[in-house]
């Protein structure tokens, strides 16, 4: 432990000294090569809302899956109210008095509120009483739930509530939430943060995963920050900057954005989108409405919205993955929504999925072919006469590799062992290599470090100020407020019409996200 | 004690040409026990079973009868099988495609020159490849499970062949046995040797050796794999997956059809009830030993048509029942697939949480 820590922990007067609830000394959890946690500390005291920092790949997950019973630590200790336990199973960690929501909600979408929360519950077998139960305690702590409705016809947002109401009636004494805010809009996650204070209150402890650190600072009362799967320092993060606790997860100072030269207006519209609506594929899917948007030379567009409003429909029915009505979709004024992706790529437009693994790259083939995947069409000489050019996919490869910083254990691995940065620098610098004039971006930098973020978004900047249009889709707000010179919601299908960043506020942004984006759209 | 599966971060080089071999000694071992079980000496059945026929030249030549079919079929579903696409039917691709074939010899015995067999080869592959596109319309225009269309066209086609055998193509001069008449010398494939070897062995090499080619080096055999491992990434590379579906079931229905005609033309010289002893279904086996690589099928071919000798030859002179090949051949198939396993993941021995009493700390 690091001597900074404990000066601290010694500043920190917030944090409330109602004594240790769980008590985790040396935890240590290998995968193969990947030493995932080294010797990790970690204290959580009674009724504190506690957070855990770091990047992506920190080992913040692998932890909290130790406390709760899901992976067995190799070596280590963990106390629970002073005596030493080992925590078998997600049961015994329920049974201590452990909850956990998950960053990806483990609810069956077939079934109804009551019935989801019933699975989870050992004793549940009056449904009658569980439904009053469910009203009653998700009512009392502001998290309203109908207990029939079914959960394939819910928002996240309130999918998320049925799982924190699952935890709740099971009266833990720790909630573990993972990234609990990535799903909400502002104005949900200030409802989240309340129940989060009255639950402290009552002395439930809560350990809060988050790498939003204006959030952290905001609400939680001690914070322990892990870096590349060791502890690193823990502090008082209202005595902190953002900053800061950046360099502490980081390790370095992350470096800025430099936006250029701002040319909001006047170029040629080089990526038009004019009444695109298409019908939900499946059930889960959602319906496009009416979008209109007009993507000019020399800016970046940026889409916000919470997951799940329409952002992978739209992606597809620009890149051609869906095919609309042919004037829906323009790239350059040539109308194309009947024409597949390969044609757009010839048209110059280039598309990086949100999913980089089985989506944007194929997990099992080397880097080399996975170049081959988006550019056998489009006249960069991979292909002549039906065979690939297995010589030029090398070279193409070196060239991405070295200009996009992507590091390898050895030279042209197979994509699956990349890293999830190092791929995603990868799937974004082989689209980037073509100088594309139109680039279509979902989620440029999901689940990457900061200082591999920050070379992805210069990039993107860069390219627009060459002179292409450049649209990101994003769940970031403060990736889209760095890099976006017009920002445009998407809500359940609905896109608003794009504003400019300069004047754009997170409050706005958040009344769009929450439906304000309906009555906004198609007026461009 | 406990086992875990660990994935390893890229596919093992080494186990995926290993696995193959570790499963032929496993079978050994199996097969080695199946013989003490039924009270033969192991030594001498293995000998008899998996030697001997090497020895001789006639048991050689049957054993090049017997690969070359298999090998044709084995091609055609690897292609299948890498591009997800799960064609167990080639069983009745062959028999469809060998009817097909058969009809210009047995129907109009007077046309016999020069066209006569490569028109031959020609209706069997086609009718081989509409046998095969049944399944893959269904998939592509119903999302039926081919697997199941597949299998039940295998019996469809055999009844079919049955009835053809029995009744309307039946020898007027062949004393009521259920086979059609002997065909002509123009219907029938050249000969290779002195044995049953005709040119259908260098056609199966030549198709192996293209076959090999394209998968390895072409776009379309880019778009196989990518398809059969990330249809979404596949999607997104602009390959249709409908348009894969029926180029896999088309192809894999031709080279059965061909091998099915070539077996009638070739070695039969005439439709029987029985022209396969399962070759469609084994030809499975030989797919998967061979990793799906055409190269490795050739490898897989022999062994598997040595399985069917050695099974003759241990029922002949040791007394065994005959289901002995097959057995060692579902055993064969049974640990592929365990060994497989291996290439993608490795075994790891860790002590159990309950004994673990005091964790050990060890930092590497």
């Amino acid at each position: 432990m690091s001597m900074a820590g404990e000066e601290h922990r010694a500043a920190a007067s917030v944090r409330s000294e109602t004594g240790t609830l769980l008590d985790a000394r040396g935890l240590t959890k290998r995968f193969g090569d990947i030493l995932a946690n080294d010797r990790v500390d970690l204290a959580i005291n009674k009724g504190e809302i506690h957070a855990l920092l770091g990047e992506n790949g920190a080992g913040k997950s692998t932890l909290v899956k130790m406390f709760y019973g899901s992976l067995e630590p190799d070596a280590g200790t963990i106390s629970w109210q002073g005596k030493p336990v080992s925590i078998n199973s997600p049961a015994e960690a329920r049974a201590l008095g452990i909850g956990m929501v998950f960053q990806h909600f483990s609810l069956f979408e077939a079934l109804s509120v009551v019935e989801n929360i019933a699975l989870a519950l050992s004793d549940a077998r009056d449904m009658k009483a569980l439904a009053r139960r469910i009203e009653e305690v998700s009512t009392d702590y502001g998290l309203p739930l109908d207990p029939n409705s079914i959960v394939a016809d819910l928002p996240v947002g309130i999918r998320q509530r049925i799982e924190i109401v699952r935890c709740l009636l099971q009266e833990p004494q720790l909630i573990i939430m993972d990234e609990p805010t990535s799903v909400l809009t502002p104005q949900e996650a200030d409802r989240l943060f309340l129940t989060l204070q009255r639950l402290a209150s009552e002395g439930c402890a809560v350990l809060y995963i988050s790498h939003r650190l204006e959030e952290v600072q905001r609400i939680c009362h001690h914070a322990t920050i892990l870096r590349h799967g060791q502890f690193v320092s823990e502090c008082d993060p209202s005595k902190e900057t953002p900053a800061s606790l950046a360099r502490m997860m980081v390790g370095t100072e992350v470096v800025g954005v430099s936006l250029g030269a701002h040319q909001a207006t006047g170029g040629t519209v080089r990526l038009g989108l004019s009444n695109l609506s298409a019908k939900a594929s499946t059930p889960f899917a959602t319906e496009l409405r009416n979008i209109n948007l007009n993507v000019r030379a020399g800016e970046v567009i940026a889409i916000a919205g919470v997951a799940g409003n329409g952002q992978g429909e739209l992606f597809d029915a620009i890149s051609g993955e869906m095919r609309v009505d042919n004037d829906m979709v323009r790239f350059d004024d040539v109308a194309c929504g009947h024409k597949g992706v390969n044609w757009r790529r010839r048209k110059n437009a280039a598309f990086v999925p949100e999913e980089r693994l089985g989506h944007g790259a194929v997990p099992g083939l080397k880097l080399s072919e996975n170049i081959v995947l988006t550019r056998h069409s489009t006249r960069d000489g991979l292909t002549g006469a039906g065979f690939v050019s297995t010589t030029k996919a090398g070279e193409l490869e070196q060239r991405i590799k070295k200009n996009y910083d992507v590091r390898m254990s050895h030279d042209d691995p197979e994509a699956r062992s990349l890293s999830g940065g190092n791929l995603q620098k990868f799937v974004v610098g082989r689209e980037l290599d073509r100088k594309p004039g139109v680039l279509v971006v979902n989620q440029p930098t999901w689940g990457v470090d900061a200082g591999a973020a920050a070379l992805i978004r210069q990039a993107l900047i860069d390219l627009a100020r060459e002179g292409s249009a450049v649209l990101v889709i994003s769940q970031d707000l403060d990736e889209i407020f760095e890099i976006a010179d017009r920002i445009a919601v998407i809500s359940r299908g609905y896109l608003s019409e794009p504003e400019d960043a300069y004047t754009m506020t997170r409050e706005r942004i958040g009344l769009l996200m929450a439906g304000g984006a309906e009555e906004n759209a198609g007026a461009a | 004690m406990r086992i875990e599966l660990v994935k390893r971060k890229e596919h093992s080089g080494v186990m995926a040409l290993l696995s193959p071999v570790i499963a032929v000694g496993l079978t050994l071992i199996a097969a080695a026990l199946i013989f003490t079980l039924t009270g033969k000496d192991p030594a001498l059945g293995l000998y008899k079973f998996f030697i001997e026929p090497l020895t001789d030249t006639w048991s050689l030549q049957e054993i090049v009868v017997k690969a070359t079919p298999l090998v044709l079929i084995a091609c055609g579903l690897a292609v299948c099988y890498l591009s997800n696409n799960w064609n167990i039917g080639a069983e009745g691709q062959f028999v469809f495609g060998a009817i097909c074939g058969s009809f210009l010899p047995i129907l109009i015995p007077d046309f016999a020159n020069g066209a006569t067999l490569p028109l031959m080869l020609v209706f069997g592959a086609l009718g081989g490849a509409a046998w095969g596109l049944i399944p893959a319309l269904l998939k592509t225009r119903f999302n039926t499970n081919e697997i199941l269309t597949s299998l039940m066209l295998v019996y469809v086609a055999g009844l079919l062949l049955d009835y053809l055998v029995r009744g309307p193509w039946r020898d007027p001069g062949g004393y009521n046995f259920p086979e059609s008449l002997i065909f002509s010398d123009a219907a029938t494939l050249p000969v290779i040797g002195d044995g049953r070897m005709s040119i259908s062995a260098p056609i199966a090499v030549l198709v192996v050796v293209v076959l090999a080619v394209v998968l390895a080096k072409t776009l379309k055999g880019f778009e196989i794999r990518v398809m059969g491992e990330s249809p979404r990434a596949g999607s997104f590379a602009g390959f249709s997956s409908k348009r894969l579906t029926i180029f896999a079931f088309a192809l894999a229905g031709a080279l059965a059809g061909l091998a099915g005609t070539m077996e009638v033309s070739g070695s039969l010289n005439q439709l029987l009830p029985t022209i396969s002893p399962g070759y469609g279904f084994t030809a499975i086996i030989v797919a998967f030993l061979g990793r799906l690589n055409p190269i490795g099928i050739l490898i897989a071919g022999f062994v598997l048509a040595l399985s069917y000798i050695g099974g003759e030859a241990v029922q002949a002179s040791m007394g065994v029942s005959d289901k002995i090949a097959s057995v060692i051949q579902g055993l064969l198939l049974f640990f592929v697939l365990a060994c497989d396993t291996f290439i993608l993941y490795r075994l790891r021995f860790v002590k159990s949480r309950k004994s673990a009493g005091v964790p050990e700390v060890s930092h590497v």
